[in-house]
């Protein structure tokens, strides 16, 4: 949304965060496998700053987001939260934490009690850190003027209210302890091309104002390039590159978001019509098994043998710009020895050396 | 020219409730030819579902009024009865749903399913029937479809449960194929996927398709013919490259213009339009679009036909505002400035 993002402290730090959910069989409940939704992912979000996140579905953002929240423990790892670790708290110390850190959820008819009024849904969080009543009408009614309702709204039910109006109450109740981190999951991909753009515009103007830091995790590579000022791309629980907005979309480096960009629809058929798409086959593996060495590279066009054996570390390629790849693409000779030097990581080839294995525009497979 | 499967004119849907009528689908007309792709274009409420449920006589019910007429290659499917329908609903027209989590049947295998499809129209017996649905698979490209075959469709995965979709809908080699926003519930990866096995499917098996989707950019690279729909209406409908290069109805530039693009650089902030979808109860008099359109004049309270107004036949939309003035006054929108003066 703006480059405030230099030089901030960082609110949030991820420090090799891992979440596994064990899944258990038997009548003793023995632990037979785990699901590794996160695994060793770290990053920092600096204060002012929106990070998008994207990724599949089964990628493990979801997981992330709530794990940053702390709606779940990490299995392994830290969360530090304005210099504090909170990735062991308890419930009891984690309340006044919940003050500065809220969440918008993706499905506006799923995340309002139906049976609750407006002001009592967004009055709730308020009411639990003790706000007096009297202050809590006038409070609410303010927010609900501030995400663009009116104050009227405040004895109506939910089902009275239209999708888009649904998660602008969503978006109240959030902001309604003056939160400092906002992580919004899917905020708009429950909604509507035109209500769509409104919410954006809305959380721009919101950000601003109460000068918020999000965390925004979307599967839309178009509405998460409009709002972040950096983005991380997840795979199979792997955070695989991680770099400033325009940057990731004008010269990505992993392949898998070389694919991911090609297979965001453009509203414009000549354009569609021409340029190379990499349609990637099959469906992301299973998180329970994850494929040896580089998670991507049985979708991975340009996979070679060191792709199944070594797992790439996430490699800084200046300008902030990391990812995990074996093969990096839109990278010069220059950029590429020196991080030869720095690290024991050796990326295979420049970009003038990674060649597809595949054809780019490859239909989907002929009948055998 | 070639053969003119579907030929629905002036249809209306309108559903009698507690509120009063709601007029879901209120006067609409296309065609579709064989080999060709439509693509239905609209917000949710815009009446598109309904309207392709109705070509399949899905929408019958009590409460439901119909006008107008769909034909199917020259039979009325409104008026049809029953066994009539049931011939052609699943045999010569078929439907791919939204949601391939609850629109599969989660106590029977995607076996049994598909081969269910086959045996109501067809007499098969149910080792040829099980063939033929180990062939659909492999056609919309399961893997190991010998075993899967026997799957349940939790065992699935949401791509592979829509291609599953895929597979039931060509069982019995129809010449209609209706995609409700097959790829809504898919990530972008697995629509591309989608789209080009509906885009070669359409060939292979020489049929017709009609795409409805909220998305501009999926019908973009498909369809060959577009209608844009709105609170029950049709605004606009032009072929593909006329209605992304010279867009006529201002609800069509402000479709195209809230999109966030990848092929433009980042802007400051999004067109968005203003307020919400009227009701379909009490819809506005006149335009129907007026209340959200910063164009609005006089005139939009007389509610205007559809009709050709530029150069090229065949590019019909419902505005008043001469063409001269939509080319000059569409520009700040289309290029996603915020507010359309």
């Amino acid at each position: 949304m703006s480059e405030r993002s230099n030089g901030g402290e960082p609110l949030v730090e991820v420090k090799h965060v891992k979440k596994y959910f064990p899944i258990r069989k038997g009548v003793l409940g023995r632990e037979v496998a785990a699901v590794h939704a996160v695994d060793d992912v770290t990053f920092a979000v600096s204060e002012g700053e929106t990070l998008g996140l994207v990724g599949e579905s089964g990628c493990g953002k979801s997981t992330l987001g709530r794990t940053i929240v702390r709606l779940l423990e990490p299995t392994d790892g830290n969360v530090v939260f304005e210099g504090r670790d909170i990735s062991k708290l308890g419930a009891r110390a984690l309340r006044p934490l919940r003050r500065e850190m809220q969440m918008i959820f993706q499905d506006p008819y799923a995340s309002l009690n139906p049976r609750q009024r407006v002001g009592s849904i967004i009055g709730t969080p308020l009411k639990i850190h003790g706000v007096a009543k009297s202050e809590r009408r006038q409070r609410v009614q303010e927010l609900l003027e501030t995400v663009g309702l009116s104050p009227e709204h405040y004895n109506r039910f939910p089902h009275e209210f239209s999708g888009g109006q649904r998660q602008r109450i969503g978006v109240a109740r959030a902001l309604a302890l003056n939160p400092k981190l906002v992580v919004a999951d899917e905020p708009v991909s429950a909604l509507d091309v035109s209500i769509q753009s409104q919410m954006l515009n809305l959380l721009d103007d919101l950000q601003k104002e109460l000068s918020l830091t999000y965390i925004f995790i979307a599967h839309d590579l178009g509405v998460v390039r409009h709002v972040s000022d950096r983005i991380a791309v997840m795979y199979l629980g792997k955070l695989v590159e991680l770099s400033p907005a325009e940057d990731l979309y004008q010269r990505p480096i992993m392949p898998y978001t070389e694919a991911l960009l090609s297979a965001v629809p453009i509203p414009d058929p000549d354009l569609a019509h021409a340029r190379e798409r990499i349609v990637l086959q099959g469906d992301v593996p299973s998180p329970i098994n994850p494929p040896s060495g580089c998670r991507f590279h049985p979708r991975c066009r340009y996979m070679t043998d060191i792709c199944k054996e070594v797992e790439p570390p996430l490699v800084d390629y200046g300008r902030g710009h990391l990812a995990a790849c074996h093969h990096p693409l839109n990278v010069d000779r220059e950029t590429l020895e020196r991080v030869r030097v720095s690290k024991s990581h050796t990326p295979g080839s420049a970009d003038e050396g990674a060649k597809p294995r595949k054809p780019g525009k490859e239909r989907a497979r002929p009948i055998p | 020219m070639a053969e003119r499967l579907i030929e629905v004119t002036d249809l209306k849907v309108q559903f009698a409730t507690e509120d009063g009528m709601v007029k879901a689908v209120d006067g609409v007309s296309f065609e579709l030819e064989r080999g060709k792709v439509l693509g239905i274009v609209g917000e949710s409420g815009s009446g598109k579902s309904v309207t392709a449920m109705t070509l399949l006589g899905l929408t019958r019910d009590q409460n439901t009024r119909f006008e107008g007429e769909v034909l199917y290659k020259g039979r009325d499917v409104l008026t049809m009865d029953e066994g009539e329908l049931q011939e052609v609903r699943g045999n010569e027209m078929s439907m791919i749903f939204q949601d391939p989590m609850t629109s599969l049947n989660p106590v029977y295998t995607i076996g049994a399913q598909i081969c269910e499809a086959i045996q109501v129209h067809e007499r098969a017996d149910k080792n040829t029937a099980r063939r033929r649905a180990i062939d659909l698979l492999k056609q919309v490209g399961i893997p190991n479809a010998d075993s899967r075959v026997d799957n349940y469709p939790h065992e699935f995965s949401g791509g592979m449960r829509q291609r599953a979709m895929i597979a039931m809908a060509l069982a019995c080699n129809p010449d209609v194929l209706i995609a409700d926003e097959p790829t809504t519930a898919l990530d972008v990866t697995i629509q591309a996927q989608i789209i080009e096995l509906i885009d070669r499917l359409k060939d292979e098996f020489n049929s017709a398709v009609i795409l409805i989707t909220h998305d501009l950019g999926v019908v973009a690279d498909v369809a060959d013919e577009i209608v844009v729909m709105y609170a029950g209406r049709v605004v606009e409908r032009a072929h593909t490259r006329q209605l992304f290069y010279d867009p006529q109805h201002p609800y069509t530039w402000g479709l195209l213009g809230s999109i966030p693009r990848l092929d433009r650089p980042k802007q400051e902030r999004l067109h968005s339009i203003k307020g919400t979808p009227p009701s379909l109860i009490n819809a506005p008099a006149g335009c129907k679009f007026r209340p959200r359109c910063p164009h609005a004049f006089a005139k939009c309270t007389e509610e205007p036909p559809l009709e050709n107004r530029v150069e090229e036949p065949g590019h019909l939309d419902r505005c008043w505002l001469s063409v001269e003035e939509k080319r000059r006054l569409r520009e700040p929108t289309l290029a996603g400035a915020e507010e359309a003066a």
